[in-house]
């Protein structure tokens, strides 16, 4: 199975992660090692076969809608790196 | 005997008829860390001022007659990947070194209403991610039985500390073998509860549709105490289930006699297991059969796809969760950026480690357009594949057994090769896919006086029936003994 480098490029844009060219090379290496095992799943008949993603097989829990107190908001942001008037601080995003 | 020394079973009973205070056994405990910790470095913090604290409000309690349950007094250690108030959560990542939770997870939650002490929090591989505890941002922690060796992982602070009786509990986390390959490493009982039987609130996401916490303990009674202390429904977890709990030491000291032991071929077939292993494993089954139980060999034909379908989803799983590290509501912000993707990508290029940054490319690979079916979707139903398997050996065994990993514990530095140490976790894989319980116990010592492990297996909720056997194997099996602390440079 071959990654090209332009495809684990884009994987690292889609992990908003940049890597140096030694580490694009050493990503290629790794995932062509794990992608050889996953074609080996092919040995195996999956038609008709449902997926299963969750072992449970449970759909929309669901609570009643009822007004609880929120945490509280100092607390929740004391953590954030930059904040004012307990808000988060975010460089610009819409020009 | 001294307080450390003491199991969760001793420790509690001694505390109930007040032989020992809760200050006692948490200084004992506190001294044993004092001295071992700088060998073993099972731990990232420790909370000692809370600890004591903590103790002598316990020891009010016992005196006035009004403590909060038969636990009431006990340090545990708790891995550092489940959310504690004001104290710091990490991950053993550079990206949550300054983390402190708001909130309390569940089980400490529980823990806090039961009087357990958060005695410490526990060195784990980056996210959980890994099988030795050499992924952590803030160093290696080492196995009790030879310095020289790792601990297994990822909860591999959690098990060298009971190891090495820093503490009779420790709380761990399993998403593909977590909890039960370093126990079987650090030669003590580790248990994966069924999943949704402990609630995932507070614990740190790795792959939300396996990660479970469990205990890690010196006795398999001690691991049944422990699910009575954590299991059960919770609200803020909608995985949990709401179901009935049983008193999980139901089974213990009850007899094995008839029950139906299944061993898969393949298990034991299998590529990389060591003789040892195998041996002990071998002698697991006579001694089951010894007691009366009815052990036969059966199959479990997709065990050998596994691993690799776990890797993929896992992954996939693994990247959603980690995209919430971004620099803006908590955790590491780098100082030079240019726009908010930028922020981004220094932010996390700076804060995960490479194993962590190796899972996210192959979870967003396997997600992303056009490999989607071939990959992800192709190993959700192979786990389909597996579960069937599965329902197909629990329709004739009570519990299946297998060896826990295929070689006791290796040494720091050996598996540099990512695959080798993924095929670590082979035999402990399966049973996140299919939901199931299984637990380690230890069953011998290698030639070279490492632990081995036996790994059992049991159905959803059925915790009680796979102590019931785990119980009489340890009773008819000598004992291991305590760790060494051999191969130190100390």
């Amino acid at each position: 199975m071959q990654v090209p480098i332009s495809e684990v490029e884009k994987i690292a844009v889609l992990s908003r992660l940049s890597l140096t060219e030694e580490e694009k090379k050493k990503h290629q290496h790794d995932l062509e090692e794990v992608l050889a095992l996953a074609q080996r799943l092919n040995e195996l008949d999956t038609t008709d076969v449902k997926p299963t993603a969750h072992i449970q097989g449970v759909e929309n829990v669901l609570r009643a809608d009822e007004i609880r107190p929120s945490m509280d908001n100092e607390k929740l942001t004391a953590n954030a790196p930059e904040r004012e008037n307990g808000c988060f601080i975010v460089p610009k995003v819409v020009e | 005997m001294k307080a450390y020394e003491m199991t969760l079973k001793q420790a509690a009973q001694a505390l109930e008829r007040k032989e020992i205070s809760s200050v006692e056994l948490t200084q004992s405990l506190l001294d044993r860390i004092g001295g071992l910790e700088p060998q073993v470095r099972a731990l990232n913090a420790v909370c000692e001022t809370q600890a004591m604290e903590a103790a002598r409000k316990s020891d009010q309690r016992r005196a006035s007659g009004e403590a909060k349950s038969g636990m009431d007094g006990i340090p545990a250690v708790v891995k550092d990947n489940i959310c504690t108030e004001g104290t710091k959560t990490t991950c053993s990542s550079k990206i949550l070194a300054h983390f402190v939770p708001p909130y309390n997870a569940h089980v400490i939650e529980r823990f806090n209403a039961q009087g357990i002490i958060t005695l410490a929090k526990s060195n784990l591989d980056e996210f959980a991610m890994g099988s030795s505890t050499e992924n952590s941002a803030f160093g290696a922690s080492k196995n009790p039985w030879n310095l020289s060796c790792v601990p297994g992982g990822s909860s591999g602070g959690s098990a060298a500390a009971v190891s090495a009786q820093m503490a009779p509990l420790a709380l761990g986390s399993d998403t593909g073998g977590s909890i039960r390959q370093p126990a079987s490493y650090c030669g003590v009982v580790g248990l994966k509860p069924t999943y949704g039987a402990v609630s995932r609130y507070g614990l740190v996401a790795f792959a939300s549709s396996f990660d479970q916490i469990g205990p890690f303990t010196r006795t398999v009674e001690d691991a049944a105490l422990a699910l009575n202390a954590i299991c059960g429904y919770d609200k803020n977890d909608s995985t949990s289930m709401n179901a009935e709990y049983p008193d999980y030491a139901a089974g213990i000291g009850q007899d094995v006699k008839g029950m139906r032991i299944g061993v898969p071929k393949e298990y034991f077939a299998s590529e990389g297991l060591s003789e040892e292993v195998k041996a002990s494993g071998q002698n697991a089954m006579k001694t089951f059969e010894n007691l009366g139980a009815i052990v036969e060999e059966t199959t479990m034909p997709t065990f050998e796809y596994a691993l690799t379908a776990y890797y993929i989803i896992s992954s996939a799983e693994a990247t959603s969760n980690l995209s919430r590290y971004d620099g803006v509501k908590y955790g590491h912000r780098a100082e030079d950026f240019d726009g908010i993707v930028d922020l981004y990508v220094k932010t996390r290029n700076e804060g995960f480690g490479d194993e962590v940054k190796r899972r996210m490319m192959l979870g967003n690979y396997v997600l992303s357009s056009g490999y989607y079916d071939a990959y992800y979707l192709k190993a959700l139903k192979v786990r389909t594949l597996i579960k069937q398997d599965f329902d197909k050996l629990f329709d004739k065994y009570d519990c299946i057994l297998s060896p826990t990993a295929p070689t006791p514990a290796f040494a720091a530095g050996a598996k540099s090769d990512p695959m080798h140490m993924y095929l670590t976790d082979i035999y402990t894989v399966p049973v996140n896919l299919a939901g199931l319980t299984a637990m380690s116990l230890p069953c011998g010592l290698s030639s070279g006086g490492l632990p081995i492990g036996v790994h059992l297996i049991a159905k959803p909720m059925n915790e009680v029936t796979m102590l019931r056997a785990a119980y009489a194997l340890e009773q008819a099996l000598p004992p291991i003994g305590d760790p060494t602390f051999a191969g130190g440079d100390a």
